[in-house]
């Protein structure tokens, strides 16, 4: 094909390779900074309920007795995770400040050690920032012997700025068997275990 | 348009002719060859992707279950929903493209012939994965991908058949094709314009087009991008979506909508432009509010950016996010309406003929039209938590798609057809093409409306029996509206391979404007190899 005289061919391929490189860029904004974005996203507005990974220290705050919270607890093992998992409670009635200990029982229905992961998620989303827990067995992995059993502890405190309209939070755990991942990577089994 | 100088009238033919034989098609650089390809490519996805439909309907026929089993059913949906998308509309436009925006702008090709010749040979290979996926499901051999098109994570990661792998390269070959088909189009647009072809005074196809080939190049990489964490998701240990690694499903869903939504106006922005080529041409007048439909067309596609979760109501976003994407999806049909009262101006007081792409065209602005107050409703946040998933969504997306972009693609190839083969279609068949798709398409697609808004899920094989009559028209009119089509597969085949038709003349329309008229009917094979001087 004959170009036109005004217009050479090096002109179209620059031209092209700089629109090539909009395409590139984008597909790096997609894989590599989405992501990212939409954790910092939800960090900071508690989008997907997602607790921090973080054990707080218990300040010693004001409790609003005049204010009560329920809290609900939640737990569901995944389909590929052949634990019972339950909290020993369904819910309870805390004012804001107060801090509380919830026990959630886990028995292995296997043979073989498993080792499981709990992933949080709190509704509504704006009470996610105001649920503060000093301690919490989703920090960490935990491993079960085959047929064993144990209470898992959470520790937790209702941040008294908590939005006002928020009169019930609902926690809820799902646990997930990350045996295959760590079996990868024997030394995260030893922090496990 | 503007008047316009062509030199070259006669003497076209003296340039060397096409290849011989197959070689003509495998190594083509002609736009002319590959937007005939791109086209007869794309009819065929087409039938194919409408015979799976066929097989949808006859499912549902009938509650219960009669054909096929439910994971076969989800397939079927899988495949069809791929096929009609990435591989019937989209690639009619971008052949579309090819044949005509040279023309328009009075361009001797497209600026990067061998890239373009890629980019089409690119999607036989990408659609025949998909395509021996699903033949193979039903020779029971293996699941062919079953999670919806819209694949979300973890039915397609974690759950998803083995062929989602073969899904994956296909959907990154096909978003390969799209870039390359749209890079070529903006490049052509900007270096190849002929002389006094100044921005403002490009046919509204071709603006449309520029502003849809900036929207592929922003979200096709995205897309690409979405489908690359799904891989190394399910074969490379990352947790892009996986919430047990500490990833977030929902992930997939804002990304996979921020390429969605604007993927919607790349399907909707070319029709545009081919019924505002039409439309003036059967009304005798030129294009009303020319200026306003360019920039509406802009307007849309900035909006497409920021609406990506309206298709995410119900996932839990908190209630300033709802109102957000809600109000910004309604500010759309602000620039659409203005569009559609445009198309309206324009046949107003216009001296109106009723030609078989005239006819199509009208039935896009009506029906498109539904399609759009169909969208409003679906944009308000708490009626869409009853909405959603349901066959109102259904009746919805496919007013829009059908109606909307497949019915100006069949006005395009009606009103073009005879430019590209020097020969009229025979005008009754076509007419009975278009009332017979007319009929058809109201049959199968309003009844949507009515079961979707009494609670009908999507995306399942079988239906609770208070359904079961509006399903039976439905299917009878999803039958009706396939059998239609092959009209206009017989008229095709008789104007292009039979070579019958009554000879046209360069004019081919009476109220035709454009530089493409200027031609002789058909097309010579090189065009405008000197540009035309516009005025």
């Amino acid at each position: 094909m004959t170009e036109q005289g005004s217009t050479p061919t090096q002109n179209h391929t620059r031209f092209a390779i700089k629109l090539g490189l909009i395409a590139v860029s984008m597909f790096v904004f997609a894989v590599g900074v989405m992501p990212p974005l939409y954790d910092v996203i939800c960090e900071i507005t508690g989008l997907n309920g997602k607790t921090s990974n973080e054990a707080v220290s218990a300040e010693t705050a004001v409790v609003q007795e005049d204010r009560v919270i329920t809290v609900q607890f939640l737990a569901k093992a995944d389909p590929g995770m052949p634990w019972d998992f339950k909290p020993n409670v369904r819910s309870i009635k805390i004012h804001p400040g107060e801090i509380k200990l919830v026990d959630y029982h886990v028995r292995n229905r296997e043979s073989v050690a498993i080792v499981g992961q709990a992933i949080p998620s709190v509704s509504p989303s704006n009470a996610t920032a105001y649920f503060k827990k000093t301690e919490c067995f989703c920090f960490t992995q935990q491993a079960l012997e085959g047929g064993a059993s144990m209470d898992m502890p959470l520790i937790f405190y209702v941040d008294p700025d908590l939005p006002k309209n928020v009169s019930t939070i609902t926690l809820s755990y799902t646990l997930f068997n990350i045996t295959d991942r760590v079996a990868q990577d024997p030394a995260a089994l030893a922090t496990a275990q | 348009m503007s008047e316009h100088a062509l030199d070259h009238h006669h003497d076209d033919h003296a340039h060397h002719g096409p290849a011989k034989g197959i070689k003509r098609w495998l190594f083509a650089t002609n736009h002319k060859d590959i937007g005939a390809m791109y086209l007869w490519f794309s009819f065929i996805m087409f039938l194919t992707g409408g015979a799976l439909a066929m097989l949808i309907r006859a499912e549902l026929m009938y509650p219960g279950l009669q054909l096929v089993d439910p994971n076969f059913f989800n397939q079927l949906t899988t495949t069809h929903g791929l096929i009609m998308v990435f591989g019937a509309v989209m690639p009619a436009f971008v052949g579309l493209a090819n044949y005509m925006i040279p023309l328009m702008l009075g361009a001797p090709d497209m600026a990067l012939p061998r890239l373009n010749n890629w980019s089409f040979w690119l999607l036989p290979a990408a659609f025949s994965m998909l395509i021996i996926a699903i033949i193979k499901s039903f020779l029971g051999i293996a699941d062919a991908p079953n999670f919806g098109w819209t694949f979300y994570a973890p039915l397609s990661t974690k759950f998803g058949p083995a062929s989602t792998d073969f899904f994956i390269f296909s959907v990154h070959m096909m978003g390969i094709s799209s870039i390359m088909g749209a890079v070529n189009v903006i490049v052509t647009i900007f270096n190849l314009r002929a002389p006094g072809m100044t921005l403002m005074k490009m046919p509204l196809f071709v603006w449309t087009w520029l502003i849809t080939a900036f929207l592929l190049i922003a979200v096709m990489p995205v897309l690409a991008g979405v489908v690359t964490m799904m891989l190394t998701d399910r074969h490379f240990g990352t947790s892009f979506f996986d919430a047990a690694g500490g990833g977030d499903p929902v992930l997939f869903q804002h990304v996979f909508w921020f390429f969605g939504h604007p993927e919607v106006y790349i399907m909707i922005l070319p029709a545009f432009g081919i019924v505002s080529a039409i439309i003036p041409t059967f009304a005798r007048k030129p294009l009303f509010g020319y200026a306003s439909m360019v920039y509406a067309t802009a307007s849309i596609a900035f909006l497409s950016f920021v609406v990506w979760a309206h298709h995410m109501f119900t996932v839990g976003l908190p209630l300033a996010g709802n109102l957000f994407y809600m109000y910004m999806t309604m500010l759309i049909a602000v620039p659409t309406g203005v569009k559609v009262f445009n198309w309206v101006a324009t046949m107003w007081r216009g001296a109106m003929t009723f030609e078989v792409p005239m006819l199509f065209s009208i039935a896009f602005v009506i029906l498109f039209t539904i399609g759009g107050f169909s969208g409003l409703m679906l944009a308000i946040t708490p009626v869409d938590q009853q909405y959603h998933d349901t066959y109102f969504v259904v009746a919805h997306f496919h007013y829009v798609l059908v109606s909307g972009a497949i019915f100006s693609i069949i006005a395009g190839v009606y009103y073009w057809l005879p430019k590209w083969t020097g020969r009229m279609y025979n005008e009754f068949w076509a007419k009975f093409h278009f009332w017979n798709s007319l009929l058809s398409v109201n049959l199968l697609f309003f009844p949507m409306h009515f079961v979707g808004l009494a609670g009908m899920p999507r995306r399942y094989s079988d239906y609770a029996l208070q359904f079961a009559d509006f399903n039976w028209w439905i299917s009878i009119g999803g039958f009706w509206f396939g059998v239609s089509q092959l009209i206009l597969l017989g008229i095709l085949i008789q104007v292009c391979f039979r070579k019958k038709g009554a000879p046209v003349s360069d004019q081919v329309w009476e109220g035709a404007e454009g530089l493409e008229w200027t031609l002789p009917s058909p097309a010579p094979y090189h065009t405008f190899s000197t540009p035309p001087i516009v005025k």
